[in-house]
C-alpha cells in the first residue's frame, strides 16, 4: 500500500471520529446550557478549551455565548476542527483513498459530506440543533457500520482503526484533563452541586451517563467515574479500551505487513500503564499529570505511526 | 436521425421500445440516474470557480446506437490514423523524413510547443508514443464521418463510457436482453494488458507494476483518474509518492520504496519533470525524464506526443497518413483554414460570421469562437485578436451535423452530438472498444457539447451483427 494511502485512511477516520466528538460535546454544553444557565459560560469555554481551540475561536469572538460557540464548533471555516470543516477533511482524504475503500464506505462518506454541505449551509437554529447534532451520529455510525460490514479486514482496515482510536484516545483524555479537578476525590467537594454537574458534563461527553449507571454498582463518586473513562475495558471510549484497541491494530499490521516497528513499542508502553491498574495508584500518581502524560504519549504515538508507515515523504 | 426527422435504422427495436413507455417513469429514471451519479461521486470540478464547485455531467438516457457495420468502418477509420500518428511521431523525433520531404512545413513544428527537444533521438519502450488515443468523430450524413480532433495526449472521458454503460444496464435491463450491444465493459482489463505489453525493453520481473499518475483530487478529472486505478487494480499515486531510486521510479508504500515499470500519467507534459520542464511544478517527479530516456521507466503517453494533436497539424494529418502508410485517409478531416497563411486568413476574416474558429492549442471549447451564433461586438473583437495572433487560430466550416434523440421533458428532441471512441496502442496492435463517449450539446441548437460549457453524455451502443 501507498504511505499516502495509508496516510489517508488514518487520517479520514481521525476526521470523522473528531466530527462525532464535536457532536457530543456540543451535546453535553448545550444540556448544561439550557439546565444550570449560571454555569453556561464557563461550560462552553471548557468545550471549545476540549477541542483545543481555544486560540483560533479567541481570534474570532470576545465571549462565549452559546450561539457563537456552537456556530464555531458546527460551521466556522476559520476552524480547521469544525464538523464542517473536518466532514470536507475526510471525505477529501476519502477521495484520495478511494481506490481502497468499499463503495459503501465511500457512498456513506461522500453522503454525509453531501448531506452537511446542505445542513449546515446557515446557522442552526437552536430548536433544530438536536436535530442536527443527533444527525451527525447517525452518519457517523453509517460509515462505521459500512467499514465493519463490507471492508476486508486487512491493512488497510488496520490504519482505519487506528486513527478512530488514536482520535477518541486524544479526545477522552482531553475530556479528563480539562474537568480533571472535578474528579479529584477531595473530601470537600464531594456531594457538591458543582461536583454533579461536572461529571454530569464528563459522562455526557463520551455519551456515557446511561452506561456508567448500568456498568457501574457505585454511586456517582469522582474515583468511580474516573476509574470509568480511564480503566474500564467494557467502555469503549475509555482510554484503557483505546489503548487496547490501537495496540491490537498494530499488531494485526505487523502480521500482516512483517515488522515490528517504533510505534508498536510506544503503543505497549502506553497500553502497560493503563493495564492491572488501580484507580487510586492513579491519584497518587496525581490525575493531572497521569493524564497529560497519556496526551503527550498519544501524539508521539500518532507521529511515530505517520513515520513508520511513510505517510509523508 | 434522418433529416426529416425519423431516427436511423440502428434504432428500429429501441424506437419501439420507447413508444411503450410513458415518459413520467422515463423522468423518474432520469432523476435516479442523477442521483446516482453524485453519490458515487462522478463529478468534474470546473476551473476559474472560486470555490472549486463540483458539477455532474448531465446523463442523457436514450443512447446513441451505431450498426456493425458503421462502426467497423469507424473503427478501422481510427485504427490507421493511430498508426499513422504514432509513425509520425517517431519519424519526428527521429530522422524527421516528413520533414525533409517537405510535406509538412519546419516551422510549424518549431513554432509548436507541444514538440519537445528532449525527446529527440529517442525511442520509447515498443515504439509507442500513444498508448490511449480518444479520437472525436461527428457525422453530417448516413455514411459522412469526420474527425474532428486526435486526442494523443491524454484523453479524458472514458470512465463516463464505463459508467454510462452500467448505469444504463442498472436502468433498463429489459433492453439489453432484446437488443444485442457489444460489451464495453473489458476497457480497463485491456487497458491493463496494454500498458503491460509497453513495459520497458529491461523489465525481467513476472509482471510490470502500473500506476496511474494524478495531478490530485483537486484536478477536474479526479474521479477518472482514481476509477481507472481502481478498474486495474492498481496504485493511484501523485507526483509526491514517487522518486527516483537507483535509475529507477519508485513508489513510497508503508512498506519503503518499490520500483515501478509504467506510469499512466494524467499529467501535462509541462509538469513532468521539474528538473527538464517547468522547475515550479509539484505535480512531477524530479529526474523522471532521465530515467526515461535510459529506457527504465514507460511514460504513457509518451511525452511530446501534443505536437501531434495540435489544431495546426491536424490538417495535415491526411497527408500524414498518405505519407506512412500509402493508403487515402478512411476518415476524412473537416475542411480546416490556417491562419498562419495569409491567404486562408484572409478567408477567415471574410467569412468569421459562417466559420468556427479555434486556438490550435486550445482544448476543452475554452478560446472558440462559433461565428453563426457570435454577436456583431464578439465578431469583431475575434477579429482583432486574429489579426494580433494568427499563427494561434485555424478555422473551420459549421458543419451541418447530424443529431440524435434525447430525451426531454415533452417526450424526445433532436440535438447535436459528436463520438469520441478510445483506442488503446500496444506493440501487439491497437485495440477499440466497440462505442466510446458520446457527448451531447443539451441546448437546442449548439453545436457546443464540452462537458465545462453546459454538453451531456450519453451511452453508446454498437449492436452486434
Amino acid at each position: 500500500m501507498l504511505g499516502k494511502t495509508a496516510g489517508g485512511l488514518y487520517w479520514m477516520f481521525r476526521t470523522l471520529e473528531r466530527a462525532e466528538n464535536t457532536a457530543r460535546l456540543i451535546e453535553a454544553g448545550f444540556r448544561i446550557a439550557l439546565t444550570r444557565s449560571t454555569n453556561a459560560e464557563t461550560e462552553w469555554r471548557s468545550v471549545i478549551v476540549t477541542s483545543a481551540a481555544q486560540e483560533s475561536y479567541e481570534a474570532i469572538h470576545s465571549s462565549y455565548d452559546s450561539a457563537q460557540v456552537v456556530d464555531f464548533l458546527l460551521r466556522e471555516s476559520a476552524n480547521p476542527s469544525s464538523v464542517l470543516s473536518v466532514i470536507k477533511q475526510a471525505r477529501d482524504n476519502a477521495r484520495l483513498v478511494r481506490t481502497a475503500l468499499t463503495t459503501e464506505v465511500w457512498s456513506a462518506v461522500n453522503e454525509t459530506w453531501m448531506l452537511f454541505t446542505d445542513l449546515l449551509k446557515d446557522p442552526i437554529p437552536e430548536t433544530e440543533l438536536p436535530a442536527v447534532l443527533a444527525t451527525i451520529r447517525q452518519q457517523s455510525g453509517l460509515v462505521r457500520g459500512a467499514l465493519y460490514g463490507t471492508m476486508l479486514r486487512n491493512d488497510i482496515y488496520d490504519f482505519c482503526r487506528l486513527g478512530t482510536y488514536i482520535e477518541r484516545m486524544d479526545n477522552t483524555a482531553r475530556i479528563i484533563d480539562v474537568k480533571y479537578y472535578s474528579l479529584l476525590p477531595a473530601p470537600s467537594f464531594v456531594g457538591s452541586r458543582l461536583d454533579n454537574v461536572q461529571w454530569e458534563t464528563i459522562l455526557r461527553s463520551v455519551s456515557a451517563h446511561r452506561s456508567f449507571r448500568w456498568a457501574v454498582e457505585d454511586d456517582f463518586t469522582a474515583p468511580a467515574i474516573a476509574d470509568f473513562l480511564i480503566l474500564d475495558r467494557r467502555m469503549p471510549r475509555s482510554l484503557s479500551f483505546c489503548a487496547s484497541e490501537i495496540v491490537s491494530s498494530l499488531t494485526h499490521l505487523a502480521e500482516e505487513l512483517g515488522d515490528r516497528e517504533a510505534s508498536h513499542d510506544l503503543a505497549d508502553a502506553l497500553n502497560t500503564r493503563l493495564i492491572n491498574r488501580d484507580i487510586s495508584s492513579i491519584f497518587d500518581e496525581g490525575l493531572h499529570e497521569f493524564v497529560g502524560g497519556v496526551l503527550e504519549s498519544t501524539a508521539a504515538l500518532a507521529g511515530q505511526i505517520e513515520q513508520d508507515y511513510r505517510f509523508s515523504a | 436521425m434522418h433529416d426529416q426527422g425519423t431516427p436511423r435504422a440502428p434504432y428500429g427495436v429501441y424506437d419501439s421500445w420507447f413508444s411503450g413507455q410513458n415518459n413520467e417513469r422515463l423522468a423518474k429514471k432520469s432523476d435516479e440516474a442523477e442521483a446516482f451519479f453524485r453519490r458515487t461521486g462522478i463529478t468534474f470540478n470546473v476551473y476559474g470557480q472560486t470555490d472549486a464547485e463540483e458539477r455532474l455531467i448531465p446523463f442523457d438516457l436514450v443512447p446513441r446506437i451505431l450498426s456493425a457495420r458503421e462502426w467497423q468502418k469507424l473503427s478501422k477509420g481510427i485504427e490507421q490514423r493511430v498508426y499513422a500518428i504514432n509513425a509520425f511521431l517517431h519519424d519526428l523525433y527521429n530522422r524527421q523524413e516528413i520533414l525533409r520531404a517537405g510535406i509538412i512545413p519546419t516551422q510549424i513544428i518549431a513554432q509548436n510547443d507541444a514538440f519537445l527537444p528532449q525527446m529527440m533521438d529517442f525511442s520509447p519502450p515498443g515504439d509507442v508514443y500513444t498508448h490511449i488515443v480518444g479520437t472525436d468523430i461527428v457525422r453530417t450524413g448516413e455514411d459522412d464521418f469526420f474527425v474532428l480532433e486526435d486526442n494523443a495526449r491524454t484523453p479524458s472521458g472514458v470512465s463516463y463510457m464505463l459508467e454510462n454503460r452500467e448505469t444504463m444496464l442498472q436502468m433498463f435491463p429489459e433492453l439489453f436482453s432484446t437488443i444485442k450491444v457489444q460489451p464495453v465493459s473489458d476497457y480497463p482489463k485491456n487497458l491493463r494488458r496494454s500498458l503491460e505489453a509497453c513495459a520497458p525493453a529491461s523489465f525481467s520481473g513476472k509482471r510490470p507494476c502500473v500506476v496511474v499518475l494524478t495531478p490530485g483530487i483537486h484536478n477536474s478529472a479526479y474521479y477518472e483518474h482514481s476509477f481507472l486505478a481502481d478498474q486495474m487494480g492498481v496504485e493511484l499515486v501523485e507526483g509526491h509518492d514517487l522518486r527516483v531510486v537507483d535509475g529507477h521510479i519508485a513508489m513510497r508504500t508503508t512498506r519503503g520504496y518499490k520500483i515501478i515499470d509504467v506510469i499512466y500519467r494524467r499529467v501535462d507534459d509541462e509538469y513532468l519533470d521539474p528538473l527538464t520542464f517547468n522547475p515550479a511544478s509539484m505535480l512531477g517527479v524530479p529526474g523522471i525524464m532521465d530515467v526515461y530516456r535510459a529506457g527504465n521507466i514507460t511514460i504513457t503517453n509518451a511525452p511530446g506526443t501534443g505536437v501531434a494533436d495540435d489544431k495546426a497539424i491536424y490538417s495535415y494529418v491526411p497527408e500524414i497518413i498518405k505519407f506512412y502508410t500509402g493508403e487515402p485517409a478512411i476518415l476524412k478531416n473537416v475542411e480546416t483554414f490556417r491562419c498562419s497563411e495569409p491567404d486562408q486568413l484572409q478567408y477567415v476574416l471574410d467569412n468569421l460570421a459562417d466559420l468556427v474558429v479555434k486556438e490550435v492549442h486550445g482544448s476543452g471549447g475554452y478560446g472558440m469562437l462559433v461565428g453563426p451564433a457570435a454577436s456583431r461586438q464578439e465578431l469583431s473583437d475575434f477579429a482583432d485578436k486574429l489579426r494580433a495572433r494568427p499563427s494561434n487560430y485555424i478555422a473551420q466550416p459549421t458543419l451541418a451535423l447530424s443529431t440524435v434523440p434525447i430525451f426531454t421533458e415533452s417526450g424526445l428532441a433532436p440535438r447535436h452530438v459528436d463520438l469520441r471512441p478510445f483506442a488503446l496502442v500496444s506493440p501487439k496492435g491497437v485495440n477499440i472498444t466497440p462505442g466510446g463517449l458520446t457527448r451531447v450539446a443539451l441546448q437546442e441548437g449548439s453545436l457546443v457539447v464540452n462537458s465545462s460549457q453546459g454538453g451531456g453524455t450519453k451511452d453508446t451502443w454498437v449492436l452486434e451483427d
